[in-house]
């Protein structure tokens, strides 16, 4: 399905995550922020640009996987995107939701 | 003489095990399996030792019971693989070497990755059940506690049988009711999940069930300390669950040896293509079982599913023919969901658990994703099933290894 985010018709699954990562600008990101109640900082999108990095070269984003790069701690990660970091923040990013859990 | 190495004679391990004793020529192959322990254990089982239905004689077997004849069983801890000598050594320093490796290693829970987990409440108000001296020590407790509550907790993904913890809640639930005082206590289902499982028609289902039972859920709970002094547990951003008594799923890991060899990945499980079921770094060795990182529920089922298709690829490794891209992801699990009844769920890396009817399309007599009595009979029978069949390698008639799409409503 589509949904106007940011002016923009943007394809989304049903839990509102992009399908197609072309569609993403920073500006997508801003209002996907601003819809979780989130005001972005320069550290916000530092992490965004590394969780966006990580999905490109395939790796399985979990939270004991951030917990352990050197980008950033846990609590950070939690102080950033309070409540479910991982779900907020990979949504904000334009990536698939991790499927960590099986 | 040719060989094949297994290590681990657990579920997955001893199904292979008997698997390839039938299936390869004993003139040419000799099959040798490694494990350390003395005993068997039936683990499905331990979710039913606390609540005393089954004691311990119904859940432990020694393991040479179930190793056919003509497999050389050796005791023995291992200290590494080494992989590209193609041998592996022993602690107390003997070679084995193997033209075929097959790890069926497993996983095994590491509470000490969280803080405070493992320490002064430890077996007094903080249990585990996925060990059985876990499983016993909680029994015991049952048995004389007198309410409060009752935290059924989950650390983080993977666990082995991901359904397990959502069983134990529905099995206190009923248990505490069989002994009129469940009003006594408070039962929360704490998941680092966003819902009950992982799946979400199975987890919609299961949520309506936990509101029915008066369980209550609190999820996105990526748990940091267990605080032994105010006994709470706190997760990453702050939020405190208070428990008397906490039933927790501490993390999972693969084996040590794994680590100690090199061989795994952040929790020592083994990179293995999710199709074939070889080794990502090495032609010659497989992996089968808990062991393994790839998306499918770490689960006797699933072991048993994959052990039918990994003695094919075996057979084909041999030839020196393509192997067989076969595994999909197929579990199949009894969930109990107290007072004498169960669900079923059928799944599989492309499809999530729907309803509809097992094992035959339209008939049954198992109905999935519904409360039964039947299928709580179903569950019972598995144990039987486990030893007399599952282990041996005998195929389960009427289920095949793939999942079946007939039967089942996907809309």
């Amino acid at each position: 399905m589509e949904k106007e985010i940011a002016g923009k018709m943007i394809k989304v699954n049903d839990e509102g995550y992009l399908t197609d990562f072309s569609q993403w600008t920073r500006e997508v990101g801003e209002a996907i922020a601003a819809e979780n109640n989130i005001a972005m900082t320069p550290r916000h999108w530092e992490v965004i640009a590394y969780l966006q990095n990580e999905h490109k070269n395939n790796v399985a984003l979990s939270i004991r996987k951030i917990g352990k790069s050197d980008v950033l701690d846990i609590k950070e990660f939690y102080q950033l995107f309070p409540q479910g970091p991982l779900k907020t923040s990979t949504k904000i990013a334009g990536i698939p939701k991790p499927a960590s859990c099986i | 003489m040719k060989k094949v190495l297994i290590l681990g004679a657990g579920t997955a391990g001893t199904m292979m095990a008997n698997h390839l004793q039938h299936e390869l020529d004993k003139n040419e192959w000799q099959i040798d399996i490694i494990d350390e322990k003395e005993e068997h254990h039936y683990q499905p089982g331990y979710l039913f030792l606390p609540f005393d239905i089954y004691t311990p004689d119904d859940i432990i077997k020694k393991i040479e019971d179930f190793i056919p004849k003509g497999v050389n069983l050796q005791k023995g801890k291992i200290d590494v693989i080494l992989p590209k000598e193609n041998s592996v050594r022993m602690a107390d320093g003997s070679i084995y070497n193997y033209d075929i490796l097959i790890l069926a290693t497993g996983a095994k829970i590491a509470p000490e990755e969280i803080d405070g987990m493992k320490a002064e409440e430890w077996q007094k108000s903080v249990f585990d059940f996925y060990t059985f001296e876990g499983a016993l020590a909680l029994r015991n407790k049952l048995r004389e506690w007198e309410g409060g509550k009752l935290l059924v907790h989950i650390t983080e993904m993977p666990i082995k049988c991901p359904v397990a913890p959502l069983e134990f809640a529905f099995l206190a639930d009923s248990f505490f009711k069989h002994k009129k005082m469940r009003d006594k206590v408070e039962i929360s289902f704490v998941t680092p999940l966003s819902g009950a499982f992982t799946k979400p028609k199975a987890t919609a289902a299961l949520d309506h069930l936990l509101d029915e039972k008066n369980i209550k859920i609190e999820a996105d709970f990526a748990i940091e300390s267990v605080d032994n002094d105010r006994k709470v547990i706190v997760d990453y951003g702050g939020r405190e669950v208070p428990f008397d008594l906490l039933v927790t799923v501490p993390t999972n890991k693969g084996d040590e040896v794994i680590a100690r060899s090199g061989m795994g990945d952040d929790l020592n499980f083994i990179p293995t293509n999710k199709a074939t079921l070889q080794s990502l770094a090495f032609e010659n060795i497989f992996v089968l079982g808990d062991a393994s990182n790839i998306p499918a529920s770490k689960a006797g089922s699933v072991a048993h599913f994959e052990a039918e298709i990994l003695t094919e690829n075996i057979k084909h490794y041999i030839k020196g023919e393509a192997l067989s891209e076969e595994f999909d992801g197929h579990a199949n699990c009894f969930i109990e969901t107290g007072g004498g009844k169960a669900l079923l769920i059928d799944f599989n890396y492309t499809h999530e658990p729907v309803e509809g009817t097992f094992p035959f399309p339209g008939v049954g007599p198992l109905r999935l994703m519904k409360e039964s009595r039947m299928n709580h009979m179903g569950k019972l029978a598995f144990r039987w099933i486990y030893w007399n069949m599952l282990l041996k390698g005998t195929h389960i008639p009427f289920v095949s290894s793939h999942m079946e799409e007939a039967g089942k409503n996907f809309n």
